[in-house]
């Protein structure tokens, strides 16, 4: 490095020769008798030459010793920002900015046209192998002849909705697969409308942020607006070409092969088109922990 | 006081010490900050792998191990998922960041295990285990740790993108493909891990055999007296 430095200061003197320039050519001069160790350095360091890999090879003292190590050590300082996650009091916002960091992220690469892969009637899972998955209960009583959607927030036509006006819009049948962040993944039939279509239906403010859903089973979710328009984004009444049974959801589900299986709300019970998400109701896994986004 | 001072030194200098720089700055930035990051990446790996712990249907689920909580990161599985979307960050930036500059130095030709090296293992092997003689390295890496080390990119290469895959299958599903699809991929991230944590009680071992010297080469990227100089 201090071999370096007389150089460096030549060339800036040889380009620029201004007044200014002279006086830092000068210095090293003055300092000669002091830095006299320098040009024992390099002799010494001549002799052995480099490693086998070219590695810089000097002969040193050992106060010089003890001024490179720490020098070269305080350049490894960015490893201890690491350390921060060892402090409990840092520990869970930093995780939770790492967390919004990487849902930041899957949303910038979440393609609302490129669509996820579907497959084969041969390649989906047999009926009775398609798990139920429930947090509370798998059947919570929802009356199947009086029910209807709600439908709140930024919508020209607020209200109540038969599953009839949904089942009129365009059928979408579709195998995909369903993941859970267990771990596992099934892939299964499902049909349904578009939840695009349904939107529409409703006048929807399709420049809204987030769509809330609410559950008959008081499990509730939200979903970012690029994912609603997605094509392959369903509000789904039908597995295997049946009425969903009341395990799967019945009588509406969501059903987007774009997310994981816990932001995929079952029996849905009220919609409402926001801006603002209540930091306590994002979702019910979302808010002890798990990733919003929930991106596949 | 400048006589007085001049009259100690000569007498600290005539202990002179050869030093070599080997591990460049961001060398030893990125295996710092890498170690940590494989770490927590396999400690929250085995905590979401409990979640589900196999390679098969869930139904019928059949349990291929029960890992101890004890040797996992983040108490449940949201908090594993936690450390593992925030480390993975590190993970892959330290790991881009030394492939990057090996490929920009031109060091990359030290490390990398090439079919000429296949020869030179076994020796290196009888050597360090069964007390073989010591065979002559003129090289800056001996054969056998060229292969540990061109592993571990392997490794971090072949986790990161079967990561890639399980984090984002919708949008990755073209990557899926050639593993054999999002259940291999599974499979293969967790072989991936299997590898590190083979990796890591070698490398630890030489580490402990080579000294406290050789170590703190990869801390302050000095060698006190290198043995290739002696």
């Amino acid at each position: 490095m201090s071999d370096d430095h007389p150089d460096k200061q030549h060339r800036v003197g040889e380009n620029e020769p201004q007044q200014a320039e002279p006086q830092s050519q000068r210095e090293p001069q003055p300092e000669q008798p002091d830095s006299s160790q320098q040009p024992e350095e390099k002799v010494a360091a001549a002799a052995p030459g480099a490693g086998p890999a070219g590695e810089p090879v000097r002969v040193v003292d050992q106060t010089e010793r003890k001024r490179m190590n720490r020098r070269e050590l305080l350049k490894l300082v960015p490893v201890l920002a690491v350390g921060a996650f060892a402090i409990p009091k840092f520990r869970q916002p930093l995780l939770d900015e790492g967390l919004h960091f990487s849902d930041w992220a899957s949303g910038k690469l979440f393609g609302r046209h490129r669509l996820a892969q579907t497959f084969a009637n041969s390649d989906v899972v047999p009926f009775e192998r398609f798990p139920y998955n429930f947090y509370d209960v798998p059947d919570p009583g929802v009356d199947l002849e009086k029910w209807t959607l709600t439908v709140q927030g930024l919508v020209q036509r607020p209200g109540e909705y038969k599953l009839e006006q949904i089942q009129a819009l365009p059928k979408i049948v579709q195998n995909t697969r369903h993941v859970c962040v267990e771990g596992w993944d099934v892939i299964g039939n499902f049909g349904g409308a578009r939840a695009s279509d349904f939107l529409r239906l409703i006048g929807a403010d399709t420049s809204a942020r987030f769509l809330e859903a609410q559950c008959a089973d008081g499990y509730y979710e939200s979903i970012d607006m690029e994912t609603m328009l997605h094509p392959q984004t369903l509000f789904c009444y039908e597995m295997y070409g049946k009425p969903l049974d009341r395990g799967h959801g019945a009588p509406l589900r969501l059903q987007m092969p774009t997310k994981l299986g816990y932001k995929q709300a079952k029996y849905l019970d009220t919609i409402r088109v926001t801006n603002v998400l209540q930091a306590d109701k994002r979702g019910y896994w979302e808010d002890q922990g798990y990733s919003w986004y929930g991106g596949l | 006081m400048a006589t007085s001072a001049a009259a100690i030194e000569p007498k600290e200098t005539t202990a002179a010490i050869t030093v070599s720089y080997e591990h460049p700055r961001i060398v030893r930035l990125a295996h710092w900050l890498n170690a940590v990051a494989l770490v927590v990446m396999v400690g929250s790996g085995l905590r979401i792998f409990r979640a589900f712990p196999s390679f098969g249907p869930k139904i019928p689920q059949q349990d291929l191990i029960d890992i101890p909580r004890q040797i996992t990161i983040g108490g449940w599985l949201g908090g594993a998922l936690q450390w593992h979307f925030t480390f993975m960050w590190i993970f892959v930036g330290s790991g881009l960041m030394y492939v990057i500059y090996q490929l920009a130095t031109g060091h990359w030709r030290q490390a990398l295990f090439t079919p000429r090296d296949i020869k030179g293992v076994w020796p290196m092997v009888r050597h360090y285990f069964l007390f073989g003689p010591k065979p002559a390295v003129d090289a800056a890496y001996n054969p056998l740790q060229k292969l540990a080390y061109t592993s571990t990119i392997f490794f971090g290469v072949m986790s990161t993108l079967t990561g890639m895959v399980l984090y984002k299958p919708a949008q990755f599903w073209w990557l899926a493909w050639p593993m054999g699809g999002f259940h291999f991929a599974r499979i293969w991230h967790f072989a991936a891990m299997c590898g590190f944590v083979a990796f890591i009680p070698g490398h630890l071992i030489m580490v402990a055999l080579h000294g406290w010297n050789n170590f703190y080469s990869m801390i302050t990227g000095w060698k006190r007296d290198p043995e290739y100089l002696s």
